[in-house]
């Protein structure tokens, strides 16, 4: 328990610097509008991230979620406005939409035995090129519900509104929490990233759990789609380009192994805060350009995984001999003494 | 081996037939060439001309891949490689101009190597770093415009003709050829191979395992460089936002398609330049037949899992169970 949380704490020493550099900074920073704010614009970051950090754990990649949630923001915007379906019906349809792409995904890298890399890369152009097909313009979304769930804001002290999406996110990151840590399913997904072959011989039903994984990366992301819609009220073919991406950025920051096997959700909650964090330091800024925001990103990604195949190696290192040789994942010894990690 | 190659390609070339046949009926004058201007000109020559960056991309990614890597940052090279090359074109001699572009690319592959072979990262995730701040470089060396460029000696590179075949073509062909020569032509393939196949018995046997990972990754982002200068000389200015903007997705399907396992090992250089006039062929295709250019996707998805399922371990399980049982 104790290694697993070491990176999340490092994680959250990260943001709490962050955090205090930026309010040493700007005077107006610390406040429950700036933090409100910050749950707000990355609520459908943490909703998808939290799904991706199951599959990363399992030793799995999704790159379709961001065309997941351009998809079911298309989707919501064409049923509710064209058709006229009530939103939520419309939701009920998408998710169960989203957890048949997500479990026939999983059944073709299960039972096809193919990289999921590729599997999703195809999952994202099917998505994408559907949503081009379903509408390239943006369609603006005036659903009553909508402007009912914008208008909610739970008040904080000093001025800060918690919104309906932000409280979604929070209960996804708890709910994703306790299916992680405290559930069969859970530990089956650390099991299966760990080692494949050994969680079979114990009896993980492997096809059955890459199914279910992938099936729940495709609902949050469709979820995520939903909360997306929310923000910005209106249905977009184009929308969350290149989220994948920040996905998995947030997930590699809050300390879950792309190798699998290692991770947590609340990780990846504060990885997604440090990445809105960078962001808002930048808006504060003004003089900042955006850019900067992917040279900030790079550079802390490559701080953590640094980090991480340090604490790798040194973990590998005080086991005995042999280990090693296993552990170096394929590396000769003499690479591992070149690594500049000194004992 | 020999007996085998020609089986290996033979889908890859026939399914590159059968998209250009398609394309014929879509299209009657596909076939078509003309000379003009001391160029030639038709939809094949267009092909060939468009299918450039992703063909010079697929090149490098092909060898990277042989050794059981990705480089996600060749998209992100190319916008480094376009800022400098325009940033530059004006004010120096395009030598210069071009040398530093491929100098940044070689540097770009340098980090990239170091980071998976050195570092021992993960190739998937040493090279997210390159291809989330790449673009954030980019940006910076361009200070967030399009730099635009007159320089007609560098806009050669992207519409130009050597002979009357378009640059990027002549390009594509000479780095194939160099590429082939220098793999083919010495044991350095196998090792490639080895490399890919187990990395661990191949530096056991004596093969230099994380140099040779470093020159492929060094190779591949020369290729990206070089393919960045082409993109920018064919608009003859520098986006740094959408130069080169998911082409590592491209690349990686192009070499997939043409049979090269994600898992590493056998590798085919002229297949993967195959795999991507496949995937040009069919834009090619689309936009010709008139359908919404949107169908592209879709159409990509569904080749691309065609391909694969042909391809795939499990199925190959079963025809060869088939046989057995017939036999």
């Amino acid at each position: 328990m104790n290694r697993l949380l070491s990176p999340v704490m490092i994680t959250a020493l990260v943001f709490v610097l962050g955090f205090a550099i930026c309010a040493a900074q700007f005077p107006n920073f610390a406040s429950t509008r700036v933090v409100a704010n910050l749950l707000t614009d990355n609520a459908f970051l943490g909703v998808v991230a939290t799904g991706m950090t199951f599959v990363i754990i399992s030793g799995g990649i999704d790159l379709s979620v961001g065309s997941v949630i351009a998809f079911a923001t298309v989707f919501i915007a064409l049923t509710t406005e064209r058709l006229g379906l009530p939103p939520l019906a419309a939701f009920a349809i998408l998710l169960l939409l989203c957890a048949g792409f997500g479990a026939a995904m999983g059944a073709v890298i299960h039972f096809f035995d193919m990289p999921p890399f590729i599997v999703t890369l195809a999952g994202m152009f099917v998505v994408r090129g559907t949503s081009f097909l379903m509408s390239t313009e943006s369609t603006p979304i005036n659903a009553p519900l909508y402007s009912a769930v914008s208008d909610f804001g739970l008040a904080l002290p000093g001025g800060g509104r918690l919104s309906a999406i932000a409280l979604i996110m929070l209960c996804v990151v708890v709910a994703g929490s306790i299916l992680l840590h405290f559930t069969r399913f859970g530990t089956s997904v650390y099991a299966l990233g760990g080692n494949r072959a050994a969680s079979a011989l114990m009896g993980v039903p492997i096809g059955a759990m890459t199914v279910r994984i992938y099936m729940l990366s495709s609902v949050l992301a469709g979820l995520a789609g939903i909360v997306f819609s929310f923000y910005t009220a209106a249905g977009y073919s184009l929308a969350a380009v290149g989220v994948e991406l920040d996905t998995i950025a947030a997930v590699v920051i809050g300390g879950t192994l792309l190798s699998g096997g290692q991770g947590s959700v609340i990780g990846t909650f504060i990885g997604v805060l440090i990445q809105g964090l960078i962001q808002t330091y930048i808006n504060f800024d003004g003089t900042l350009s955006s850019w900067w925001t992917k040279i900030a990103t790079g550079i802390l990604l490559f701080a953590f995984i640094a980090l991480q195949q340090s604490m790798v190696r040194l973990a590998s290192r005080s086991r005995p001999r042999n280990a090693v040789a296993v552990g170096g994942g394929g590396v000769h010894p003499s690479v591992v003494s070149q690594g500049g990690v000194s004992p | 081996m020999m007996l085998r190659l020609p089986r290996r390609g033979l889908a890859q070339i026939l399914a590159l037939i059968a998209i250009l046949l398609i394309d014929r009926l879509v299209s009657p004058q596909f076939f078509d060439l003309r000379l003009q201007d001391g160029r030639l000109f038709g939809s094949l020559i267009d092909v060939l001309n468009r299918g450039a960056p992703v063909a010079l991309l697929s090149l490098g990614m092909v060898l990277v891949i042989a050794t059981r890597g990705i480089d996600l940052s060749v998209g992100a090279v190319m916008a480094i490689s376009g800022a400098i090359a325009a940033s530059l074109a004006d004010a120096y001699p395009w030598p210069v101009a071009v040398a530093a572009a491929l100098g940044a690319g070689l540097v770009c592959g340098l980090w990239n190597g170091i980071l998976v072979a050195v570092l021992g990262i993960q190739p998937i995730v040493a090279t997210l770093i390159l291809m989330v701040a790449g673009r954030g470089v980019a940006q910076l060396i361009t200070a967030g415009r399009i730099v635009t460029f007159t320089s007609p000696d560098l806009v050669w590179f992207g519409t130009g003709a050597v002979l009357g075949i378009p640059t990027p073509v002549v390009i594509v062909a000479c780095m194939l050829l160099i590429t082939g020569v220098v793999v083919r032509g010495s044991a350095l393939g196998l090792l490639i191979e080895a490399t890919g196949g187990n990395a661990r018995a191949s530096e056991l046997s004596g093969v230099g395992t994380h140099l040779m990972i470093v020159a492929v990754y060094m190779w591949c982002s020369l290729c990206a460089a070089l393919a960045g200068i082409i993109a920018a000389a064919d608009i003859m200015g520098a986006d740094a936002n959408n130069a080169g903007l998911w082409l590592e997705l491209d690349a990686i399907l192009a070499v997939v398609i043409g049979g090269t396992s994600l898992f590493g090992g056998r590798f085919s250089l002229v297949l993967a330049v195959c795999g991507a006039l496949i995937i040009q062929a069919m834009n090619t295709g689309i936009l010709l037949s008139g359908y919404p250019p949107e169908f592209n996707l879709v159409v990509k998805a569904a080749v691309v899992l065609i391909v694969l399922l042909v391809q795939s371990p499990a199925l190959a399980n079963i025809t060869t169970a088939v046989r057995r049982a017939r036999a």
